[in-house]
């Protein structure tokens, strides 16, 4: 446990020397309010789930964007070799790093929390456990996300290929139910459920399932488990 | 203290170390020699846990490198080839980096930091940012942090590349004085350096030691023939060709003429001694000797015997 923390604080320490941690976060902020806005009034109606749609399609890019470099850098510039040659289980140096990007996408979530004052401002009967679970839903996927990002980072030590596979596994993952009418129906059960997409919706109508949970939790440890495996196997090639 | 046996690394089809074994004793220093591309640093990260052994194992104390990786590690202090760092990091963070993994904090790191500090002369660097010191400060920073739990186990590889001879001395007394209470190993492809600062050398060629001991008992115990040069002058060809016969222990290896004088490499076996007799013979002739030298052989001499080749540190593996 001491390791992870440390490993994780080192991250974050690492994210916010350089100005990537608030270029994501200003950014990440000024482009949901922006998409958030335009049509919030519009739509009159008195919940987040605009933002609930607009949040993961940012995500898409922001998320690959800052997790890029959590291993590939470490692989590029050799500090891997100091890192495992530490008395430090792989597994904690996965968990401290993924943590360190899971908390900096919970730091631009939190920022959005500003629309929530605007609807309690303006809004009239709000579904709170509706934006609760649409929030929590955000985190999860945020949290899948960037175990998908980290286990990108892990295969290579360049950190804009990580950066593309990333992207393309996110999209996957993000477009699995929007691609269930070229499926066949055999499949399209099995498909719908792998989708984050599926998994979210359900939540941002304010429906906290635990096979929701399950999913997320599922996908979160199968890629930091794998990206662990990916960090030991260096020991065999 | 470190038991190597039969430790051997396949990539794929290329033997990188192929069934090597050595013990080192606590105190030691001694120099891991070879050229690049020999398995000096597939060794040294065998014995750190960075890679795993195809086959053979590192014993430390009780413990071994297969089973007890972590438990290794923690006796071990490692300076990678190369020396990377975490550049956006303070001095003092980053040894508090590797203090924290190491569980050493509060009074403990206080105390820590200073011994290190002291030790590597880091005193005017320790609020910079790692990635504004100087080559020769960021190679101590990496001996620093390698140093921070005191390990009884330093290994060190390439510790001096790419510094200036200045930084060269600074980092080879830091060594010598370590190695009066650690064990130090240290890699290097530079035959002087590693002359300079250790009690032992293991040469390491394509994977295979091929010779053990310190610098002196390497060079007796090849010392097979002496070689002597010599500088005549009032003589011809055949008749310094006609010494063979009247000193059958002398082989004559190669005659040169320069202007007048003829120089005449010899060599004969070591223990004898017949330059009495070749200097009787050069009377005999009337020959004027102006040169006689007995060349003796050095390390280098040494490695390109046992490896084939000679690496004056000119080019960085």
């Amino acid at each position: 446990m001491n390791n992870i923390l440390t490993i994780f604080k080192k991250e974050l320490h690492s994210f916010f020397t350089s100005p990537m941690a608030y270029i994501f976060l200003v950014v990440f902020a000024l482009i949901n309010g922006y998409f958030f806005n335009i049509q919030f009034f519009l739509i009159n109606e008195s919940d987040l789930r605009v933002l609930f749609g607009i949040v993961p399609l940012v995500y898409l890019f922001f998320i690959p964007a800052i997790s890029m470099g959590l291993i590939s850098r470490e692989k590029s510039l050799g500090t891997i070799e100091i890192i495992s040659t530490m008395p430090i289980l792989e597994r904690d140096i996965v968990i401290g790093k993924y943590l360190a990007g899971f908390v900096l996408i919970i730091l631009g979530l939190a920022a959005t929390l500003i629309h929530y004052l605007t609807l309690l401002y303006v809004g009239t009967s709000i579904d709170h456990g509706a934006v609760f679970t649409g929030y929590i839903g955000l985190a999860l996927l945020g949290g899948v996300y960037t175990a998908v990002s980290l286990f990108a980072s892990s295969l290579t030590d360049n950190q804009v290929i990580a950066f593309i596979i990333g992207i393309a596994i996110v999209l996957l993952f993000f477009m699995m139910d929007k691609l269930l009418f070229f499926m066949p129906s055999s499949m399209s059960g099995v498909v719908q459920f792998l989708s984050t997409d599926f998994h979210l919706s359900n939540m941002a109508r304010g429906v906290l399932d635990t096979r929701n949970l399950i999913y997320f939790a599922s996908v979160i440890g199968f890629f930091l488990s794998i990206t662990t495996r990916i960090l030991e196997s260096r020991k065999w090639n | 203290m470190i038991q190597i046996d039969n430790l051997s690394k396949n990539y794929g089809d290329v033997q990188a170390v192929d069934s090597i074994s050595f013990s080192l004793g606590d105190g030691e220093i001694v120099g891991f020699l070879g050229a690049n591309g020999a398995g000096k640093s597939t060794t040294l990260k065998m014995i750190t846990g960075y890679i795993s052994p195809t086959s053979g194992n590192v014993h430390i104390g009780d413990k071994n490198i297969i089973d007890d990786c972590i438990e290794i590690q923690k006796m071990v202090g490692y300076l990678p080839e190369l020396n990377p760092l975490y550049a956006e990091m303070k001095v003092h963070e980053y040894l508090k980096f590797h203090a924290s993994i190491r569980e050493i904090t509060g009074n403990k790191f206080t105390d820590a930091l200073k011994k290190v500090v002291k030790e590597c002369s880091l005193q005017g660097v320790v609020h910079r940012t790692v990635g504004n010191c100087s080559k020769g400060y960021k190679q101590r920073i990496g001996l620093a942090a390698a140093m921070i739990h005191d390990p009884k186990i330093l290994i060190l590889d390439e510790p001096v590349t790419g510094l200036d001879p200045n930084q060269i001395v600074e980092i080879r007394a830091l060594i010598k004085k370590l190695g009066k209470e650690k064990l130090v190993l240290m890699s290097s492809h530079i035959l002087q350096e590693i002359q300079a600062t250790v009690d032992r050398i293991i040469i390491i060629d394509e994977g295979k030691i091929v010779a053990d001991g310190t610098s002196e008992e390497l060079i007796s115990g090849s010392q097979g023939m002496t070689q002597l040069n010599l500088e005549i002058s009032n003589a011809d060809e055949n008749s310094i060709q006609d010494m063979k016969a009247t000193m059958p222990g002398v082989n004559i290896k190669d005659i040169s003429k320069k202007g007048e004088n003829f120089n005449v490499h010899l060599e004969y076996a070591s223990g004898t001694d017949p330059r009495k007799d070749i200097f009787n013979h050069a009377v005999e002739q009337s020959w004027i000797l102006t040169e006689m030298t007995v060349t003796e052989k050095n390390l280098e001499d040494i490695f390109r015997n046992l490896t084939g080749k000679i690496d004056n540190g000119a080019t960085d593996e």
